[in-house]
This record gives structure tokens, sequence and C-alpha cells, in this order.
């Protein structure tokens, strides 16, 4: 079986405009949805009180809504997980109580609407805890992407492919930052190593492209280069699509099944997965292409030994 | 022709088969487990555990197997009605031997038990348990030292009959902390500071005229501050495995995280309100003189102790000892005790501070060829119920720690000697956990519900099942023949990251499954690159023996560079991430080098011999 039976010629270049206009139009969305509604932090992030509850029978979740102030906790969000049975529970971070008395507080309003109830996870994490990591998830963030600079920098020799590889590395992160802005899905510590990952695999078809473009130019040093992008990207094209759909495989399975722990991690992980083979195919080398692209940049010193093995 | 050389063969097979070795504990699955930890610390013997067993049969608790593992009891059941049952039993009869913890022994086979191998311990998000973060007071402990140094500071000021202002800690939480000795202007400045050599000995001091008289200011180093925090963070770290110990939790974790923090990780706890009563409590040391005159023994039997004497029945030797009442010294003036070595061996050196020293003193100039003791002192609350409602009471320690003869006469700084290695390291400890704690509190706590952990095991496993057969049937529909080698060596990939991460011992959390998970999806990456550049090949017309060596060679720099940025990712990660996020790290980074490994290496082998043979070889299944 092949996606492509035969070796497919989409033009990839010539249509670039409206490649370029979609992703802007989706950049925009993200970043503006960034900046005014923010992200949904989780206690990770924000310190405070999360508990899960699992009841013996449906509850219903407002009850569990009004019983919680009478216990002291003055702005309690509660909605339920997974099945009705399940609630959870999330508090704003409070310095004077110690876990054990939240914990204990809890429990007695939890039992208040039914007896049965059991606190199946309870998470306390100090203010302080929280802004520690919230620095140290942008720092892995900031030395992530420094170091992929880094290594690009030093793999294409030539700042026109670093360019459009740059943008690559950019584009999906946003994007994936965007959907937890607009969807407002809870933004934990797996959500940022989820996005760490999707750099990291972002670059990956990048690269594949770009070395492919590396070999048609030596081979082939006379062909415009829109032609011989184009070129590298639809004979890589069954590559690219084929390693998404499998990988996309197993994260679709893994957001499906891994629970409601793993959700927001598989989630960002397809997202950017998608965005990630949407950039390499339809951005990263439009934009080298733009930046004036040639055989020229890729290979600065013509050898008569290299022209000897054209076909 | 197509070849591999055969050293090639022989290491992917020898690598396979050996983690396949390493791999193989982790699919046999766990029973429910008792745990017996000998109370006095001393490991269990075969002995023992004859005893336990011979008892529990007795009481009619069907158990599997016991073994004994590193110096504990393990005790296997078929079901948990038999492990509860088999707890209360060993509780009731045995209470005063032996804690016991409720645990999970893999069903591990003796020969593969004894090449030391084990399964990946599991994370508390799968097994279910208590994680609490400490933060220790460094501040408190550095406030703690330069308290002492003013207060010898005072001592020595008063006893050389020079005048005194005012003696302070000051700078506490800035990187200059200080002791400070303001004198009034009839003060002698040069006397004060001869008489200070000795009590600020160690700090920088300087000197400086204020209006209405001078200060002599004694700073901390840098050096100094640093050690202070470190032995506030060891003390706390080692009261706190001490307790943990008493909990009778199995594979209980302790350890320091960061500059100022202790983890604690206590699977299978529940209760975090007892557990933190417990590490919460407060120990302290004193030193008190030994009555040698009278019987001990005999004050035991009646329950009586003489006038001015107190009775000690819980001691190292387990002979019951009489203290005098007076206290020469307590833990809050002790300020270290390490493990060193004297003439007569392993010693433990005590320093005490200005105040203690003196007291010590006094005592020992008449004392001298008599035995003195150290006792550790614990308060804890005990929770019980009482007709349905939770009563606490305050409940006292006591425990003779050290019994020894005074060889001569001392200050604040000696030897405790005649010890056995491990019994000085142990005497410093407990030594330790008593003196003056500095203030820890938790500041982050989780507790996942044992049931919540079994589910998240559920799950993850199931995904993963899932997702690696969908991608098995993707492949072999996909590429037929060469999907099916594609298979294999992603199945090779799993058994090969499985076996390292048993040998790291690291344990595998929840999103540590997902980059096993994540890790199938990825390398089937470096297979795909292959066999496109194979099918490439092959449409270009090349034979199908050329093609596989064309597609293997062709594809080795994409696959390597496209690496390298997921390398990047999951190297930083390792660096920044904490708990569960560093797992995943680990998962992914050795993930990469597995896969490079069994696609490169492992599918060019089978693909070789399945092919390179064959001299009339038409088509590629492909």
């Amino acid at each position: 079986m092949e996606f492509f039976s035969h070796q497919t010629s989409y033009p990839f270049m010539a249509t670039r405009k409206v490649w370029y206009t979609l992703s802007a139009v989706l950049m925009v969305v993200s970043l503006a949805s960034f900046f005014t509604r923010g992200l949904n932090l989780g206690i990770d992030f924000t310190g405070g009180v999360s508990a899960e509850v699992s009841f013996p029978r449906a509850v219903n979740a407002d009850d569990v809504r009004t019983k919680l102030p009478a216990s002291g906790f003055a702005d309690p969000q509660v909605q339920t997980f997974g099945s009705a049975r399940d609630i959870s529970i999330r508090l704003p971070p409070d310095a004077k109580q110690t876990a054990t008395e939240i914990r204990a507080r809890v429990e007695t309003a939890v039992k208040g609407v039914d007896p049965g109830a059991t606190v199946a996870q309870l998470a306390v994490v100090g203010p302080q805890v929280g802004n520690e990591l919230k620095v140290s998830a942008a720092w892995a963030l900031f030395f992530t992407l420094l170091l992929i600079f880094g290594y690009i920098a030093f793999r294409f020799h030539t700042w026109r492919l670093s360019a459009g590889a740059i943008f690559a590395v950019l584009h999906d992160p946003i994007l994936v930052l965007g959907f937890f802005s607009l969807t407002q899905m809870s933004f934990d510590l797996a959500v940022v190593a989820a996005i760490l990952a999707v750099i990291g695999y972002s670059l990956n078809d990048t690269v594949v492209v770009f070395d492919r473009i590396r070999e048609r130019f030596e081979s082939n040093r006379r062909s415009p280069s829109d032609v011989i992008l184009d070129q590298s990207i639809n004979q890589t094209l069954s590559r690219t699509i084929m390693t998404k759909v499998v990988t996309s495989l197993v994260v679709v399975a893994l957001l499906l099944l891994g629970g409601a722990v793993l959700k927001g991690f598989s989630a960002a992980l397809l997202i950017g997965i998608i965005a990630g083979t949407y950039s390499s195919i339809y951005i990263s080398s439009a934009i080298a292409l733009d930046f004036g692209l040639t055989a020229e940049h890729v290979f600065p010193s013509v050898k008569k030994a290299a022209l000897d093995h054209l076909p | 022709m197509l070849e591999y050389a055969r050293w090639k063969y022989v290491l992917v097979a020898a690598v396979l088969l050996l983690a396949l070795l390493f791999a193989l504990p982790n699919f046999f699955g766990e029973d429910p487990a008792l745990q017996l930890a000998r109370k006095d610390h001393n490991p269990v013997d075969a002995n023992a555990s004859q005893t336990v067993e011979a008892f529990l049969t007795q009481r009619g608790v069907h158990f599997l197997k016991s073994y004994i593992d590193s110096g504990r009891l393990m005790v296997r059941f078929a079901n948990v009605p038999d492990q509860l049952a088999a707890r209360d039993a060993v509780n009731e009869q045995f209470t005063t031997t032996y804690i016991t913890a409720l645990s999970f022994a893999p069903r591990t086979p003796e020969f593969l038990r004894a090449l030391g191998l084990r399964p990946m311990p599991l994370g508390l998000d799968l097994r279910g348990g208590l994680y609490l973060l400490y933060q220790v007071d460094v501040n408190a402990a550095v406030a703690q030292a330069l308290d002492g140094y003013a207060q010898s500071a005072r001592r020595a000021l008063a006893a050389a009959n020079i005048p005194v202002t005012d003696v302070s800690a000051v700078g506490v939480g800035t990187d200059k902390p200080n002791v400070r000795v303001v004198l009034p202007a009839a003060a002698d400045v040069n006397a004060a500071r001869n008489a200070l050599n000795l009590p600020l000995q160690g700090l920088s001091v300087s000197t400086d005229s204020l209006a209405s008289g001078s200060a002599i200011t004694g700073v901390l180093t840098t050096a100094q501050i640093r050690e202070r925090q470190d032995y506030a963070i060891q003390q706390n770290i080692t009261t706190l495995r001490n307790r943990v110990n008493e909990l009778g939790v199995s594979e209980p974790i302790v350890q320091r995280q960061g500059i100022d923090r202790i983890n604690v990780q206590l699977p299978g706890v529940q209760n975090s309100a007892e557990v933190k009563d417990i590490l919460g409590r407060v120990a302290t040391l004193e030193w008190r003189l030994v009555d040698t005159q009278d019987n001990a023994f005999e004050a035991q039997q009646t329950g009586r102790a003489p006038l001015g004497y107190k009775l000690y029945t819980h001691t190292p030797s387990g002979a019951p000892v009489l203290l005098k009442r007076e206290v020469i010294a307590t833990g809050d003036e002790l300020t270290n005790a390490t493990t060193g070595t004297s003439q007569q061996g392993p010693a433990v050196n005590v320093k005490l501070d200005a105040r203690g020293g003196d007291s010590m003193l006094k005592t020992t100039r008449q004392n001298v060829d008599k035995p003195m003791a150290v006792v550790l002192i614990e308060k804890r609350r005990e929770t019980s119920e009482v007709d349905g409602k939770k009563v606490s009471r305050d409940v006292t320690d006591e425990q003779v720690i050290s019994v020894a003869t005074i060889r001569g006469i001392f200050s604040n700084d000696f030897q405790v000697t005649g010890l056995a290695a491990g019994e000085a390291r142990e005497l410093a400890l407990l030594m330790r956990s008593g003196s003056l704690a500095t203030p820890i509190y938790a500041i982050e706590e989780r507790a996942v519900g044992p049931s919540l952990g079994r589910e998240n095991i559920d799950k993850g496993v199931n995904a993963l099942i899932v997702g690696m057969a969908a991608v098995f049937i993707f492949m072999a529909i996909y590429y037929k023949t060469f999907g099916l080698v594609a298979d294999l060596v992603l199945l090779a990939n799993v058994v090969l990251l499985t076996a390292l991460l048993s040998m790291m011992r690291a344990s595998l959390s929840l999103p540590g499954i997902a980059g096993i998970i994540l890790t199938v999806g990825m390398a089937v990456d470096a297979n795909v690159l292959i066999y496109e550049r194979i099918r490439e090949e092959v449409r270009k017309g090349v034979s199908p023996q050329a093609a596989i060596r064309a597609g293997f060679e062709k594809a080795f720099s994409a696959i390597a560079d496209s690496n390298v940025t997921t390398l990047i990712a999951g190297v930083v990660l390792w660096v920044f991430g904490t708990g569960p996020i560093r797992g995943f790290a680990i998962v992914l980074t050795l993930g990469i080098a597995t896969s490079m490994f069994t696609s490169l290496m492992g599918s060019r082998a089978l693909l070789t011999l399945m092919y390179g043979g064959r001299r009339k070889l038409a088509r590629l299944s492909i």
C-alpha cells in the first residue's frame, strides 16, 4: 500500500501565499488569545489545592460546590471529570493552612454530600513552589529554543534555511499555546513537557526536507530554486505524512485511553504534530525561497569534481 | 549480494538477549505482600522467617512464599484479604519485634531475583502514596549558629569583666549574617577583642568605632553559611529517615532536592495526618551521669528507682540503667556530632556550645572514670479512637543511646570511643537527630489513592497496547513484509527501553508510560525513512538488494539529524524537570538511543538475513 502511488508534484511554492495567510491568521489568533485570555494555569504553576473525589454514586457538582464554603473554602471550582461519580475540586492557595488541615476539611465537606465519598487524589502546592515551577518551565523553554537555534545555525550553512527552520520552531508551539488559551484547558507541567517535545519533533520534518533540498541542489544545480524545493517536498511527502499518521495513532490512543492526567499532554502533542507537519510542508521551505535561496547558498564553493557527478 | 559484518550480528543478538533478560522481571506482575522489618533495625534472619511462617500456618493464614530482601522479610499472598489477615495476626503476636507494612512484591521467579534483576519501581502516581516536599528554614539554621556565637561572646566578655552595651545576631537572611558586639565608650576595645578571640573563632572579625563607643562585628563567611545550611538539611534528612523507617513503609524515599528542600515519598501511605504527626516529632538529647552504686535490675523488678535517679530500660545493651536526675547538657547545646576515628577505633566527635561546654567541664572534673549516658527523648502525638471519638495524647519515648566512661576532663569538644564502625555512625545520627532542629514545613503535598494508582496503570498499559497494535497493523499493511520486520524491530525497541529503565531503577510514572508510547510512534520514523528510500531506489530500477543497501545508507543522515533535535528537548527537560516530568525526559532520551540502535542495526541485520543470501530476488515485498 502507498498513499501516493506515483511521485506527486504538488505546486507548494506557487501557492505559498495562501499557506502564509493561513499560518498568519492562526498565529495572530493564537497570540491574541494568549495575551488577552491567557492560559488556564494548573496548580503546578499557581499553587493551591486540587482534589479528586470519588463518590459511590452519581453526584451533582453543585451540591459539592455549596458544601465547600461552609468548610471555609471561599472560591472553589468544582467540576465532574471522567464520569458523574468523579469530582475535581480546585481551591486557591492559602498560605495559612497546612496541607493536612486542608485535606481534613475537604474530606469533611465531601462526606457531608455523601458519606461514601473518598479523596482519590489530593495535591497541595505552596505558592512559592508554583512560582519556581513557572520560572523553571520558562527557562526550559528558553534553553530548548536557544540550543535548537544553535543547532540550526550549525546545521544549515545558509541563514535562509535557518530562517525557515526557526520560523517552524516558533510557529508550532505558538499554535499549541493558542489552542490551550482558546479552549482554556488546564495548562500544567506535563503540557510544558509536551511542548518541548513538540519543538523537538517540529524540526524533525523540516530537517528531513532540508536534507533533501541539499541533495537535490547537489545533483541539479541549474534548476530554478522553486522547482528544486517543490521536488524535495514532494519526494519526502510520503515519509512526512506516513510518520505523522503513525505518531498520531499512538497519541490518539493516549488521548482517548490515557485518562484525565494525560489529556492535556496528549492534546498538546497532537496539535503540535499537526502544526509541525503543516509548517514543514507548507511554510519553512517557502520562507527560505522568499529569502532568495539558491544552489549557490547551499554549496558556496563550486568544485568541478562536484559537477562531474551530474547525471 | 547484501552483506552485514558478523560481529554486528553478534552485537545485535547479544544486546537483545541481555535486554530480554533485564526486561523479563517486568512481565510477571505483583502479589500483595507484607513486609516485616525488625524494630531494632537488625536484619531479619532465616530463623526468624521460619518462625513467622510457622506462626502464619498455625493461625491458618494462607501465604504463597516468603523471602528476605535487604534485611526485611517479605511474605507474599494470593489476595488482599489474606494479606490483611496476616498483618493483623503479625501485629498482634510480634508487636515488639517487627514493624509491618503492606506492600506489593514482584512475582519475579527466584533465579531472576538471585541475579539481582528487578522490575522497574513504580512512581507514586501508579502505586498510590504520599509525596511531601519540605522546606528547610535555612535562615533559622544560620540564626541558631549566630545565637551560639553571641552567647559565647557574652560569656567571654562577662568573664573578662568587660562592660557590654549589646550583643546580637544581625543580618540573618542577608549574605552577611553577623554577630555584633556593641561596647560602651568606657570599654577597652583591645581587651574585648582578645577576649572574643576564642568565642568568635573562624568568623571574619572587624572593629569600628561608633559615636557612643565601638562595635566588634564577626561575620559568617559564605563557606560557613553553606556548611550550616548543609548541616541543617542533613540533620533533618537523618531525622526524617529514622522516623520514616518507623512508619514501616516499603521503599520510602527521603532525599534532598535543590538547596533547601527535602522530598519524602511514601508509597502506599494514605493518612497524611498520622504521617505528619510522626515526622513532625520534636526530639532532644540529655547527657546524664550513671548511678554506679544501686542495682538497676532490682529497680526494674520493684519498679522503684532510688531517690534522685531515674530508671531507663531502653538501652543499647538491653540492660536497664539508672541515671542521675541532673542534666549535664541537652540537645539544644549540641552543635555537631560526626563520625571520626580515634586510637581505639571508630568514634563520634561531639561539639557543644559554650554553655554545654562549661557544664561538661564542671562535671567531668569531679567524675573521671565514671560512666556517663546520652538519652534521646522524642515527643510525639498519638491519636487513638476511644468510644468513636478521636483522642490525642502526647507520648514521650526515652531511649539511652550511649553509655561511656569519662576518660578525662573535657568541655565542649570530646569523643565517644569504643564503638564499632556501624555503631559510631548510628550514634552520630541519633545524636544529630536530637540536636536543636532547624524548622521544616511542608510546602507541597500530593496524595494518590491506591485505586487511582491501579487505574492509572491500567489506562497507561491500555493506551500502550492499543497504540502499539494500531502501529503494528498499519505498518504491516503499508509495508507488507518489511512492515512486519519493522514491527519486530519496534517490539525489540520497547524491550530494550524497558531493560534500560529497569537497569537504571528509574521509577516509572504515568508520563513515563506516555514517553514509551511516544517512543514507539517516533521509532517508526526511522523505519519509514529507510523504507521510503528503498522504495525510491526500487522505483529508479535499482536491484532489490542494492536498493536495501542504498536505503540504509542514504537514510542515515536524515535519521541522525532528525533525532538530534528531540534529544536536545529531552536533555533540557531532564535538567529542568522534577518527578514525573524527569521520568518522561529519561524515557524520551533513552528512547532515541534505543530506536536508533534497533532500526539501524537491528532491522538491517534482520533484512540482510532475510534477503542477503538470495541470488534470485525479483522484487521486494515493500
